[in-house]
């Protein structure tokens, strides 16, 4: 036993060593940074230890807007891409001829390069000199005022993102959630149809608690890649998401280490380490909540 | 609720590129399921008895044919609004809701007038749980009970809405050999309580037998043969149904009838009046041998099973069909295992004469 011990331990070394260099010790080092008041990366020189960077950072109205930005980003694209992705999957589930065929469409996002489909959008979108852009002609089309959606008002923009965001997450989505539902034993629906159960019953009744493992994978996942947010933000508004109003709390680390504004690593550490809190004590809660409602 | 089987036909389009045709899972199925009776379903994998049932149901649509509860036809008519009662081959008891709750499910599903206050649902439920015992599992979740308490649970859920006809769809085979004698014979108790027409699929045909009032024997679709399990069983109509049915089975040989006698090989074994002369195939249940001394055949001896109530004689023969022919004896006959050999008379009424080509019986 105590040899096998030491033999499991050796095997586990390597991933160990990994995990120690790139992440234990820069966890530990964006902690010490946070402390640090006005580190220096060059001298590598610091003036204090305190709490000053947390209250920078609190007080900076990037950050708050950063903040509102993440947070609306989460409660509005988490529950939404999750819920039509459920809803696609299930349709896709019923329906036996071109499966495959709407399989790979829905798919094609999840293959298809952010920054590509970032131009697309605001193809579609942005009002330029020369055209109001496909979805303002529509708007218009319909008896609607057109909007600029990448330069215009705040929530045509927030409006952008999310309807992007959710677009791109979806596939992942749909790949899993009709993976689930083929993993549900038919003989379950064959009893429920002959005791006499609606539809929607089997669904809510069966169908559900069923899949709800991949769901809450998919809700965690969700939660904590929307707080990740970053990347399709660049994508539709350019690097400089503080001017466009549309920085994200990862966008707003980032910033604080290379932007315009950037060589500032004691408030990029206190952000990150903000932002590492949110996602804990989010993820937290959904576990807590799980234990209720998902059945293994 | 008497249930009427007309003409019924299944056919399944056929998959593959090579494929051509349909397959013909069931074939011109009529029957009439008496009201109050146990009826089995029986033959080998693959011979549509549970696709019949499930057209009963209406999981599965009749290509052809109809199918009438009482007077009602209710070919088109879906599974939910059937008002059936089944139990599944793997039970399928929802895992993530606790026995109560699978036994109360099919009632919550009611609506509208038929619809019961939960007091009323909750005592169903226990009742339907007395019925197979299993009141103190009511908080466990499927998935913590043994195979044989899932199944009183599938049959509690199926009964809890006392369906006018109760499906069971292989109901044992997840059982062990002891669990499954008991639960068969709990089967057909609360089916003669409830008086509930059943219909019961399995390939064991010593299941089927036991318990069925009436059973019906299948083979690639087609029934066979129909009738009350001891009928069936003493006169076969062909010799799939001979071979079917008994434990063990029917010993075949290759036989002639010539001059009014019956002949295996040179032994003219048996009368047979009445029949023209012909190359014939002979069923002998194993029940049918006598041992006699001066018995007309012969057979290599090659071994005695001791059985305790009786005795199986293992014997050779050059014109069985089967490699060995097994024999039931009384335990209290002596076979003399020393000579290598053993003489046996016949009992008339347990030797079966089939055509030698149609393998339909003669005599």
């Amino acid at each position: 036993m105590e040899k096998n011990n030491r033999k499991g331990w050796l095997y586990l070394l390597p991933a160990v060593l990994f995990l120690v260099f790139f992440m234990v010790y820069p966890l530990i080092d964006v902690f010490v940074y946070s402390f640090e008041e006005g580190y220096n990366f060059a001298s590598q020189t610091y003036y204090d230890i305190g709490l000053y960077n947390f209250s920078y950072v609190l007080h900076d109205a990037y950050f708050l807007q950063a903040l509102k930005n993440t947070f609306l980003l989460v409660v509005i694209t988490v529950p939404l891409s999750t819920a039509i992705a459920l809803l696609i999957s299930v349709g896709l589930s019923s329906i036996r001829p071109l499966r495959k065929l709407f399989q790979t469409i829905y798919f094609l996002p999840y293959v298809t390069n952010t920054l590509a489909v970032g131009l697309v959008f605001m193809i579609l979108f942005q009002k330029t000199a020369y055209t109001d852009g496909l979805v303002n002609l529509l708007i218009c089309w319909f008896g609607g005022d057109s909007i600029d959606f990448i330069d215009g008002p705040y929530w045509g923009r927030m409006f952008v993102l999310c309807f992007y965001i959710i677009w791109v997450v979806m596939p992942f989505k749909i790949l899993l959630l009709t993976g689930a539902l083929s993993g549900v034993d038919q003989n379950y629906y064959h009893a429920a149809r002959v005791d006499g159960t609606s539809a929607f019953r089997i669904f809510r009744k069966i169908t559900l608690p069923m899949i709800s493992p991949t769901i809450f994978y998919l809700i965690i996942t969700g939660f904590i890649g929307a707080f990740k947010e970053y990347s399709d933000a660049v994508a539709l508004f350019g690097t400089d998401l503080n001017a466009a109003g549309m920085n994200t709390l990862v966008g707003y680390v980032y910033d604080m280490l290379y932007g315009d504004s950037g060589g500032y690593p004691s408030y990029a550490s206190a952000a990150a380490i903000i932002l590492f809190v949110i996602v804990l004590t989010i993820t937290c809660i959904n576990l807590l909540i799980s234990k209720r409602h998902v059945y293994y | 609720m008497k249930v009427v089987l007309q003409n019924l036909t299944k056919k399944f389009p056929s998959r593959g590129r090579k494929a051509g045709g349909d397959v013909t899972a069931v074939k011109d199925f009529t029957f009439e399921i008496p009201d109050g009776k146990l009826v089995g379903l029986l033959g080998p994998s693959g011979c549509g008895k549970s696709t019949t049932l499930f057209m009963i149901c209406g999981l599965q649509k009749p290509t052809a044919g109809q199918i009438f509860f009482g007077d009602y036809e209710v070919t088109e008519l879906a599974p939910e609004k059937r008002g059936v009662g089944m139990v599944f081959q793997n039970y399928a008891l929802y895992p993530h809701l606790t026995v109560k709750q699978n036994i109360i499910f099919p009632l919550q599903n009611l609506k509208g007038k038929d619809r019961l206050s939960k007091a009323q649902m909750e005592e169903k439920a226990y009742e339907a749980a007395r019925l197979v015992q299993i009141e103190d599992l009511m908080d466990r979740k499927p998935g913590e009970l043994s195979g044989g308490q899932q199944q009183r649970v599938a049959i509690a859920r199926a009964m809890v809405k006392m369906p006018k006809l109760l499906l069971l769809d292989e109901p044992l085979s997840n059982l062990d050999a002891r669990l499954r004698l008991q639960t068969r014979e709990e089967i057909k108790k609360i089916q003669r309580e409830t008086e509930i027409t059943t219909v019961f699929v399995t390939h064991d045909q010593e299941e089927a037998m036991s318990i069925s009032d009436r059973i019906v024997v299948m083979k690639e679709g087609v029934m066979q043969q129909a009738g009350e399990p001891q009928e069936v069983y003493d006169s076969p109509v062909n010799l799939f149904v001979a071979k079917f049915l008994g434990t063990p089975p029917i010993n075949v040989f290759q036989g002639k009838v010539k001059q009014g006698g019956l002949y295996i090989g040179n032994a003219r074994v048996l009368e047979v009046k009445r029949l023209p002369d012909q190359e014939v195939v002979v069923g002998i249940r194993p029940e049918g041998f006598v041992l006699d001394a001066n018995g007309p055949l012969e057979c290599g001896l090659s071994g005695v099973e001791v059985m305790g109530r009786d005795i199986s004689v293992v014997s050779v023969n050059d014109f069985s069909l089967n490699p060995t022919i097994r024999s039931i004896i009384d335990a209290e006959s002596k076979v003399d295992t020393a000579c290598g050999a053993v003489r046996f008379s016949l009992k008339p009424n347990k030797v079966l004469l089939f055509d030698k080509n149609s393998e339909e019986r003669i005599y």
